[in-house]
């Protein structure tokens, strides 16, 4: 019995290896999930290129650190000419966007509002980066279509327990004004204005589209317009700010036409007032 | 005891045919077999195609998708058509990717060449067409089609090889653009210039170099506002790589050796970087998009796709600035600037569509009839009237639907708006000046690294910075490293596998446990031959 056990021992050993192989290249005929693992993918692809962008230092970014650098005042920061090196100091109100290790930030401090796009910003500092915290940020002053940016920049986070998260400020009287390009970045709100028609791309009236023609599908950016009565405005929610599952995208897509809203947001501009907006309560 | 050496030798045997079974099974849960036509079709199966393509966030190209799924539906019975709509083709290659590793690809996708470079890494994952577009029977023009496609020599000669990829076709071309650029013709007569029938860089320096003059109260003298970027280009890397294809510079080989980062280069970036000093040029990522700067009265000469033709001018169909803001002025368009009019050579560009491989010859001869369906003229002459494409084929470009939509141009300032019209006219009317670059394992990088170093040599001399030899060699370094340009350099070739990275965990666990097994049937025969020599 001894000697039969032995001769199958090998056979049954390979047969176990066999199958651990067979096991090891299954591969799943089920289709993959596509829109999740692209992004996976996405993200892990431009996080390498992304961390090759910050060692090879590329000619045309940032010169200095934002350790070194003097903050300016937002005034200083206002005047400054597009290309300029800009230093600024400010807190964070809004997260846009992570990705090659980029972020692009809302902030403020209290006499202005900075948008800092796709500054340098690992994911572990963007994890670090809360409402109110005090960060210095150094690049150079960019404009995008009327945008006033802080481009090609890297910010230091200054923990030193200084914390200050802005109130809206109520610009409803500003609006169609000269005076509300002041309020740039800023966070804002809006009161008492009526939602207004869109129309779809087949003509029918909306209250919101998803994309600024209709063209796109759930968890692009939507677009709504609002009436103070006198004129119509088209405000945006942004889905890197907000994405589908915020409580500003679902309030958004269940509104209709007539609605009475107070709003609140981060004044983007893009030829002309743009707000992006973070809450939506209906009256 | 010969009746138990035997049953060894039986269970040794045993042992050896399960480890060709387990290499066969593993080789087919990766890879199918080569695609082979079947001599007939069998047209009483029924088939479940997909098909992904994107749409320009544009609804009437969805609505001409859908029409076409209809009529092609309508004439195979049997073919069902899903469809599934994307917003940009990065999205489309990452789910391919994704897909070919659990053989769910798509059946049909419209796609770029340079991304079928990197689905062929892959064994047998995209058709080659030559043979199916050499059918008697269901090739272009084949006798037993039942809708009227065009035979191989209607489809414009240097569309077509634009989807040759090692010497096979793996594509069909779907719709082609080219760069155009957008005028302002008014402000050109304005500076005291009359625009040539063909624009060269020379001339489009010195007319951006004259909108640069200032009024003494800081407004731009041109138009009277605080803002004038003369010539803003939208897709730097297309400026870079026209660039050097006009001036003979190099850019890379056919098998992917880079020859971007030579003397040519570095001129084309000095001159560009003297003009950006001075504010006469600037580019999208930098500024913005050119056409509302143009629409504005704020820009003369924007460089961009045939494809955004509907953005641009005063009466566009689709503007993006407020009312009060558009300006008045004639738009007129021409082909990219050149340095040899004589010799003119623009970028061919625009979406394909290949055909993936099944298990089942069948599926994809149905895939092939659909992808052959799209170049219809049906769906040829309505896509393409959607923007500034030009159809593939001949057949479209000759026939009374779509001769009569050129010959509406400007009648109306939605479908046929005359500035579409006639960008759409300049790839019509050259597209034997058209050129596309090699298409290798890495050609994708070579391209961004193109356009980043226009950007970033645009963004250091708008900030004061010297562009001298050594901010150049600099940068040369810089952008290789960022893009991995050093680690391509020839070795590159389609069919190469060198970028696959490691493998994966379970593929070493397979490659161990078999080379195990192995080496334990082969110990096992040995001491059975000692012993039975032995005996």
């Amino acid at each position: 019995m001894r000697t039969n056990l032995f001769s199958k021992l090998p056979a049954t050993a390979f047969s176990v290896l066999l199958a651990l192989s067979l096991g090891a290249c299954g591969g799943s005929s089920e289709p993959a999930a596509t829109e999740d693992t692209s992004a996976q993918t996405t993200e892990a692809t431009e996080a390498a290129d992304a961390a090759t962008t910050t060692d090879a230092g590329t000619t045309a970014e940032t010169t200095s650190t934002a350790a070194d650098a003097t903050a300016m005042t937002y005034a200083d920061y206002a005047a400054a000419a597009v290309d300029d090196p800009v230093t600024i100091e400010a807190y964070v109100q809004g997260k846009q966007a992570w990705w090659e290790n980029k972020a692009s930030l809302y902030l403020q401090d209290k006499d202005g509002g900075y948008f800092a796009f796709e500054t340098a910003c690992t994911e572990d500092d963007y994890a670090k980066l809360t409402d109110g915290i005090k960060v210095k940020v150094s690049g150079y002053k960019g404009n995008f279509n009327g945008e006033d940016e802080v481009i090609d920049g890297s910010f230091v986070i200054e923990d030193d327990g200084d914390t200050y998260v802005a109130e809206a400020v109520d610009v409803t009287d500003k609006l169609g004004s000269d005076e509300l390009v002041n309020y740039m970045n800023q966070k804002v709100a809006f009161t008492g204005l009526t939602v207004a028609a869109s129309e779809d791309p087949d003509g029918n009236e909306v209250a919101f589209l998803y994309n600024y023609d209709g063209s796109g599908s759930q968890g692009d950016d939507l677009y709504f317009n609002v009436s103070d009565g006198t004129n119509t405005y088209s405000f945006t929610v942004e889905s890197y700010l907000c994405d589908k599952d915020s409580d500003a995208y679902k309030a958004v897509e269940a509104l209709k036409v007539g609605d009475t809203v107070d709003l609140e947001g981060f004044l983007y501009w893009y030829e002309g007032a743009n707000p992006h907006i973070t809450k939506v309560t209906v009256k | 005891m010969m009746k138990t050496n035997r049953i060894r030798r039986v269970a040794i045997l045993l042992a050896l045919l399960c480890c060709v079974v387990g290499l066969a099974g593993c080789h087919g849960s990766s890879d199918t077999t080569a695609f082979e036509a079947p001599e007939t079709w069998d047209a009483s199966k029924s088939y479940k195609l997909t098909f992904w393509a994107k749409n320009d966030t544009n609804k009437t190209q969805t609505k001409i998708y859908e029409k076409a799924i209809a009529d092609f539906e309508t004439l195979y019975p049997n073919i069902d058509v899903t469809m599934k709509l994307y917003t940009d083709y990065g999205k489309i290659y990452n789910d391919v990717i994704t897909n070919i590793a659990t053989n769910t690809t798509p059946n049909v996708c419209i796609t770029y060449p340079d991304h079928i470079a990197t689905y062929l890494t892959g064994e047998n994952v995209v058709v080659p067409l030559d043979d199916l577009m050499a059918n008697e029977r269901y090739g272009l023009g084949g006798s037993e089609l039942a809708f009227d496609g065009p035979t191989q020599d209607e489809i414009v000669p240097e569309f077509l090889q634009e989807c040759v990829l090692a010497n096979s076709h793996y594509a069909l071309p779907y719709m082609r653009s080219t760069e155009v650029c957008y005028i302002n013709k008014t402000f050109v007569e304005k500076l005291g210039y009359k625009l040539p029938d063909v624009l060269t860089w020379d001339f489009i320096w010195e007319v951006s170099e004259a909108a640069t003059k200032k009024n003494a109260d800081g407004t731009y003298a041109v138009n009277g506002q605080q803002v004038m970027i003369p010539f803003i280009y939208k897709s730097t890397d297309n400026m870079m790589i026209q660039m050097l294809r006009q001036c003979g510079g190099g850019y890379s080989t056919d098998t992917g050796e880079i020859e971007i980062f030579n003397d040519d280069t570095r001129s084309i970036l000095k001159t560009t970087a003297s003009h950006a000093q001075t504010g006469a040029f600037s580019t999208f990522k930098i500024s913005g998009y050119p056409a509302n700067f143009l629409n504005a009265g704020q820009c003369i000469f924007a460089i961009d796709s045939s494809a955004g033709s509907t953005w641009m001018g005063s009466d566009a169909p689709l503007v993006d600035i407020a009312e009060d803001k558009l300006v008045q002025f004639e738009t007129a368009v021409r082909m990219v600037p050149q340095y040899d009019t004589a010799q003119p050579k623009m970028i061919s560009q625009g979406p394909s569509v290949c055909v993936f491989n099944k298990e089942d010859p069948d599926e994809v001869m149905a895939s092939w009839l659909f992808a052959q369906y799209l170049l219809t003229n049906e769906v040829q002459c309505a896509y393409a009237q959607t923007e500034g494409y030009v159809p593939v084929t001949t057949k479209a470009h000759e026939s009374d639907e779509y001769q009569a939509y050129l010959d509406a141009a400007g009648t109306d300032n939605d479908l046929h708006y005359q500035v579409k019209i006639d960008a759409t006219k300049v790839l019509l009317e050259n597209a034997e000046n058209t050129f596309t670059t090699p298409v290798f394992n890495g050609s994708t990088s070579l391209r961004d690294a193109a356009g980043q170093l226009v950007e970033n040599t645009t963004k250091s001399s708008r900030r004061k910075e010297k562009i001298d030899d050594a901010y150049l060699d600099a940068l040369f370094d810089d952008v290789s490293a960022l893009y991995h340009l050093d680690q391509i350099g020839g070795t590159m070739a389609i069919g190469d596998k060198a970028a696959l990275g490691p493998l994966p965990r379970a593929s070493i666990i397979l490659i161990v446990c078999l080379v195990v097994a192995w080496i334990g049937i082969g110990a096992v025969a040995l001491r059975d031959k000692l012993r039975s020599r032995q005996t």
